[in-house]
């Protein structure tokens, strides 16, 4: 296969528009693959690991743009190349076009927004901590969106904030509705009574979602990071979130959420929401027991009953037994004998904890990761930092879900594929349309080989995101995907199905 | 100077990274400046963070 390679001297693309111009690429005619990348040392060994990286690629620096394509034709290459600098030059004449010379700092930044009061940081991990860190020493507020952050990093820059009466939101928690703003990754809610303070970004995004269909909305939304409630890191930004929700004229009840908080901090944690004055639901992962809901379903519908003096009662699914047993019996339909597992294909991480929970409390051989280790029921979350360096997330980019709904659907003893589909602000604008052709070709696979493939979702989303709820969810629907309200109705149904067929 | 909280008020937000981001902001017309980003010190992370901690005592002028 004939390869090439083109560079471009310190010309730093961020990895939203790296995947923009990959798939402009691979769009031209006789083009086989195309991967347009920064030259840092780990990308070039993707490179070359996927067959792709010539001797000119190979002297790239990591601030130089990598162009690398396998073509039929030379002429197919330059088409290719062309098709990328077209879109590189389109978008710098947009935004020449819509605002004055971008500044190139912190300092410039900070004249050109008089009275900045938040950093929204989205660089690669790497640089993170640094770029957070200016941004704290200028009196900012931080959201710290970007994945790969050490953990000696966060907690230096949580205890910087700290001392300055900063919030130091994320890492690893990429979502916040900060008065009404989203922030990373969140959906188009209503403002309402509820606040939610969660050490989970879909976590804080699933609830948020639930709320509003139940017809109340949020006053604010932290996301104090995914992290934040380990003993490394001991709640640094739980407690002034904590305390923010409680003094907020705007809250009338708290919903907070997160992974299991480690012993230490569990103990000031129940302390800190024992003396908080306000109505709280609490909702761990891996740990329910510890709070006072067993779902992120179930939190939020907590917390929209005390908001109205009423009470909640969880139920394991919304429709009627009956119409549950007809939708297992719809699912293990043409299912074979060998066909034993639930296969989860997440971009979720708390989402897929969540699955991973409620999938072990029924079946046994659940794989406790989600990086998809295990040989029986698994979950793998491809939101997690080993699935994103150099990558944008999977909210983003469904190019590697695909792959991964394709391996799981073809594994002979997969019974169930489970998925979550996550809309809102950030997210792909068709996360429906992203992943279908990789669930088609996994139900064709299926088929071809004598086997049915039952396909469980749950859609996170409201009517007012930019993707539309009802639009996505008759998207998978029309294709034969079995849409729960909720994930924790989705794993309980794909565990039914399993079971079902003992 | 007090640090202004971070609820109540307006949030007037400087993006550093995914310009995606800072295109979502604007398009709901909340006030966004978008750095032009470059990883510093030629792309070598841990110089860049040096950098930066000896960039600490020096407050950042926003004139």
């Amino acid at each position: 296969m004939p390869l090439w390679n083109f560079v471009r001297k310190s010309f730093y693309q961020d990895s939203v528009t790296l995947m923009r111009l990959t798939r402009d690429m691979e769009a031209v005619s006789d083009v086989t693959r195309a991967a347009v990348m920064m030259g840092t040392p780990q990308n070039l060994a993707l490179l070359k690991d996927a067959g792709l990286l010539t001797a000119e690629g190979e002297a790239a620096g990591p601030t130089d743009l990598v162009v690398a394509v396998a073509a039929g034709t030379r002429a197919a290459a330059e088409a290719a190349r062309a098709a990328a600098e077209t879109a590189l030059t389109a978008r710098r004449a947009a935004t020449a076009s819509g605002a004055a010379a971008r500044p190139r700092s912190l300092a410039g930044a900070l004249r050109a927004l008089p009275g900045a009061t938040l950093a929204l940081i989205s660089v690669p991990g790497a640089y993170a901590a640094a770029e957070a860190r200016k941004a704290l020493v200028a009196g900012l507020h931080v959201m710290l969106f970007s994945d790969n952050v050490p953990l000696d990093d966060e907690v230096a820059l949580k205890r910087l904030a700290r001392e300055r009466g900063l919030f130091l939101m994320g890492p690893d928690c990429g979502t916040a509705i900060v008065n009404g703003v989203p922030l990373g990754f969140a959906n188009a809610v209503p403002r309402g009574r509820i606040g939610v303070a969660a050490a989970s970004g879909t976590g804080l995004q699933a609830v948020t979602c639930h709320i509003a269909a139940a017809g109340e909305g949020i006053s604010q939304a932290i996301g104090v990071g995914g992290r934040d409630l380990s003993d490394e890191v001991g709640g640094l930004m739980m407690e002034p979130a904590l305390a923010a929700l409680a003094a907020d004229p705007a809250t009338a009840v708290i919903c907070v959420l997160g992974k299991a908080p480690g012993r230490t901090t569990a103990k000031s944690l129940r302390a800190r929401l024992d003396r908080l004055g306000k109505p709280c639901v609490a909702y761990f992962l891996g740990d329910p027991a510890a709070g006072t809901a067993p779902t992120l379903e179930d939190a939020a519908l907590a917390a929209v009953a005390l908001a109205r003096g009423t009470t909640h009662v969880p139920a394991e699914f919304t429709q009627p037994p009956e119409a549950v047993t007809r939708l297992v019996e719809r699912a293990a339909n043409r299912l074979g004998p060998g066909q034993r597992f639930v296969r989860g294909v997440y971009c979720g991480g708390t989402l897929a904890y969540e699955a991973i929970g409620l999938l072990k409390a029924c079946l046994a051989d659940v794989a406790p990761g989600v990086t998809g280790g295990g040989s029986g029921h698994r979950v793998v979350d491809l939101g997690e930092d080993v699935f994103t360096v150099g990558r944008p997330h999977p909210m983003i980019d469904g190019t590697v879900r695909r792959e991964w709904i394709e391996r799981e659907g073809g594994d002979p003893e997969t019974a169930v594929l489970l998925l979550d589909l996550v809309l809102g602000y950030g997210a792909h604008g068709d996360p429906a349309g992203e992943i279908l052709p990789a669930i088609r070709n996994a139900r064709r696979a299926a088929a071809a080989a004598g086997r049915g493939l039952a396909v469980v979702a749950s859609v996170c989303g409201t009517a007012g995101d930019p993707q539309g709820l009802a639009a996505q969810t008759a998207a998978l629907e029309a294709a034969g995907v079995i849409v729960l309200p909720s994930n924790a109705q989705a794993a309980r149904l794909a565990a039914r199905v399993v079971v079902s067929r003992r | 100077m007090a640090a202004r909280p971070l609820l109540g008020g307006d949030t007037r937000v400087v993006s550093v990274g995914l310009e995606l981001f800072a295109d979502t902001l604007a398009a709901l017309g909340v006030p966004v400046v978008q750095i032009e980003w470059r990883p510093p010190a030629g792309g070598d992370p841990r110089l860049a963070a040096l950098l930066a901690r000896t960039e600490d005592d020096r407050p950042v002028a926003a004139s």
